[in-house]
C-alpha cells in the first residue's frame, strides 16, 4: 500500500519535471508570444488544451510553468534546509535554556504568516520569483530546525555517540558523521512535503500578483487570470489548477513514501 | 598511586522539579591491572559511575582522578590522555553501532580522533583496523560491512575492536554480555578475557549478574541506590556477605545442583 503512494509520487514528480525539462527544447507554440492563436479557444486542435486570453497555447505555458514551480520550489527548500538544518543541530547541542530560548524563537517564527512574510519583502524588494523565493524560504527554515532538532536529540542520546565521545570524536564531527545521516530520511521527508507547500506558495503569490511577472509563465498566475473567465470559459482555470493539484500531491505522497522507506527500523521488519 | 581515585562521588539529575540521586557520595580506588566487578541492580548507579569515571559527564559533586590527573569536570580538550587510555564497551550492539558506518569507520573512529592522535604515535589506520578485527576473530573484509550484516556476538566483537583500537590502559565493560544470547555469550566473555590478559588491561566489569562477576573478576563492589554498599574480594562477598542486599543478590543466582 505505502509502496504504491511512493510509486505514485514518483511518476507525478517525474511528469513535472519532465515537463519543465521538455518546455526547454520543445513547446508546441511560443509560450510568451502575445496573439500566437486566436483569444480564449476552448481544448482541440492545434491547440491541446486551448488559448488563454491573450492568445497564448495554454500547454506550452503549462509546461513552461513546470520551471517555475521546480526552480521555486528548489531554491525555496534549499534555502530553509540549508539554514534550517544546521540551527536543528546546534539546538539539539544546547543547553536545556539555550535551546528553550531558540525554540520560542521558532515557534513565533513558525506563527508568523509566510503570505504576511511575502507581502512585506514584496514591498521592500519589489515582487518577483526572487522575493517570493526567498520569502518562501525563510518561512519554511523553522519546519527543518523542529524536525532536524527532534531528530538529532534522539541520536545524540545514542550509544553510538556516547561510544564516539569516549573515543575523542570532537563535536564538527559527531555532527556530520552521526547525526546527518542519521536524520537524512527526516529531512528528505521534511524536504518533499516543503517542496509541495512551496510549489502552492509561488502558486498562491503569483495568483496575487506578488510572485512570478506577467511575462513569465507561471501556474499561479494562470490560474488568476483564468478567474476573470471562470463562468464563460471554466477549462481555463481547469488545467492550471491540475497541474498544481498533481505537483502538489506528487511531491507530499514521495514524502510519506520515503518517510517509510528510509526509516531503516521499519524496513529491517519487513 | 591508583589508576583511578573516585573521591565523594555525587551526581543528581534535574528534570523539572524531580531531582534523583543517582549517585551518592562514592569513593573508590582502580589500581593497574585491577579486574574490578561493578555489581548492582539497574539504577543502582553502575552506568553513571563509569560515565563519570569516563568523564562523558560531569559530577554534581567529587572528583575522579585518572593517573594522577583530575578528569571531571576538565575541558574535553584536556582529556586526551583520558580518552587514549579508557575505551568502553557498552551493553547493547545493535545501538551502540551506528548503523549507517562501515565497521571500518566505526572501528577506526578513536584512531581519527585529534585528541588521541595527539596522545599516540602516528598508526597507520587501515592496518591497526585489521589488526584489531583479527585479534576479535572477525574476517578481514568486515570493514567493508555495514553492523546489520553481523549477528549479535558478531556486533559486540566490532565494539570490542573499537575499544581496542587506540591500545588502551583500561576497558569498561558495562553490561557488555547481557544483551547477547546466552549461547555466545560465554565466546564473548572468553574472548574479551583473553584480551584483558594478553594485553595486560585494566578492566571495570559492569553487571546485574553476580554469577558472570565472580567468573571474570577477583575483586567487586555492590552498588544500591547511589551507593556502595560492600566491596572486597568477590569470593569473600559470595561465600560471606555482610550487607544484606549482598546476600540478596547471592541468593537471587540461580543454583542448578546435579541430582545425585
Amino acid at each position: 500500500m505505502k509502496r504504491a503512494e511512493l510509486w505514485v509520487g514518483l511518476a507525478l514528480v517525474t511528469a513535472v519535471v519532465a515537463m519543465a525539462l521538455v518546455s526547454f527544447v520543445w513547446t508546441p507554440f511560443d509560450a510568451t508570444a502575445v496573439g500566437s492563436g486566436p483569444r480564449l479557444q476552448s481544448p482541440g486542435l492545434p491547440h491541446v488544451l486551448g488559448t488563454d486570453h491573450m492568445g497564448i497555447d495554454i500547454f506550452s505555458r503549462i509546461l513552461v510553468g513546470a520551471r517555475s514551480a521546480l526552480y521555486v520550489g528548489i531554491i525555496a527548500v534549499g534555502i530553509a534546509a540549508l539554514v534550517g538544518v544546521p540551527l536543528g543541530i546546534l539546538a539539539a547541542w544546547l543547553p536545556r535554556w539555550g535551546a528553550e530560548a531558540m525554540m520560542r524563537a521558532t515557534d513565533v517564527a513558525y506563527a508568523f504568516p509566510a503570505l504576511l512574510l511575502a507581502i512585506l519583502l514584496a514591498a521592500v524588494f519589489g515582487a518577483s520569483t526572487e522575493t517570493a523565493m526567498v520569502a518562501i524560504g525563510i518561512a519554511t527554515i523553522p519546519a527543518f530546525i523542529r524536525v532536524t532538532r527532534a531528530g538529532a536529540l534522539s541520536v545524540l542520546a545514542s550509544d553510538y555517540v556516547l561510544a564516539a565521545r569516549a573515543a575523542g570524536t570532537p563535536a564538527p564531527a559527531i555532527a556530520v558523521r552521526h547525526v546527518l545521516p542519521n536524520v537524512a530520511h527526516l529531512i528528505g521527508v521534511q524536504a518533499s512535503v516543503s517542496f509541495a507547500m512551496a510549489i502552492l506558495a509561488e502558486a498562491a503569490l503569483s495568483y496575487l500578483g506578488l510572485g512570478t511577472p506577467p511575462t513569465v509563465p507561471s501556474w499561479g498566475r494562470m490560474l488568476g487570470d483564468a478567474q476573470t473567465y471562470l463562468f464563460g470559459h471554466p477549462t481555463q482555470a481547469l488545467w492550471p489548477g491540475l497541474a498544481i493539484a498533481a505537483a502538489v500531491l506528487g511531491f507530499n505522497l514521495v514524502g510519506d513514501g520515503l518517510r517509510d522507506f528510509l526509516d531503516p527500523k521499519l524496513r529491517e521488519v519487513a | 598511586m591508583s589508576l583511578f581515585e573516585v573521591e565523594h562521588l555525587t551526581r543528581v539529575y534535574a528534570t523539572g522539579r524531580r531531582r534523583v540521586l543517582a549517585l551518592d557520595d562514592v569513593s573508590l580506588t582502580v589500581e593497574r591491572g585491577q579486574r574490578l566487578g561493578i555489581v548492582g541492580e539497574s539504577g543502582s548507579g553502575k552506568s553513571t559511575l563509569i560515565r563519570l569515571m569516563a568523564s562523558l559527564d560531569k559530577p554534581t559533586s567529587g572528583t575522579v582522578r585518572f593517573d594522577g590527573r583530575v578528569v571531571s569536570g576538565v575541558p574535553e580538550r584536556d582529556l586526551g590522555f583520558l580518552r587514549a587510555s579508557v575505551q568502553l564497551v557498552l551493553q547493547d550492539p545493535r545501538s551502540s553501532l551506528n548503523p549507517r558506518m562501515r565497521v571500518g569507520s566505526i572501528v577506526a573512529e578513536p584512531l581519527r580522533s585529534p585528541l588521541i592522535r595527539r596522545e599516540r604515535r602516528q598508526v597507520d589506520q587501515r592496518a591497526r583496523v585489521r589488526e584489531v578485527l583479527d585479534a576479535v576473530g572477525l574476517p578481514a573484509d568486515s570493514a567493508d560491512r555495514y553492523p546489520h550484516e553481523f549477528s549479535g556476538g558478531q556486533r559486540q566483537r566490532i565494539a570490542i575492536a573499537r575499544a581496542l583500537a587506540p591500545s588502551p590502559e583500561v576497558l569498561i565493560a558495562d553490561e557488555a554480555v547481557s544483551a547477547l544470547d546466552v549461547s555466545v555469550r560465554a565466546q564473548v566473555l572468553n574472548l574479551l578475557m583473553g584480551l584483558v590478559d594478553d594485553l595486560g588491561l585494566t578492566l571495570l566489569f559492569v553487571s546485574h549478574d553476580l554469577a558472570v562477576v565472580r567468573h571474570v573478576c577477583p575483586d567487586a563492589v555492590v552498588m544500591q541506590a547511589g551507593r556502595i554498599v560492600e566491596s572486597g574480594p568477590t569470593q569473600r562477598l559470595f561465600s560471606a556477605p555482610e550487607h544484606p542486599y549482598t546476600a540478596r543478590l547471592v541468593a537471587a543466582i540461580p543454583a542448578f545442583r546435579s541430582r545425585s
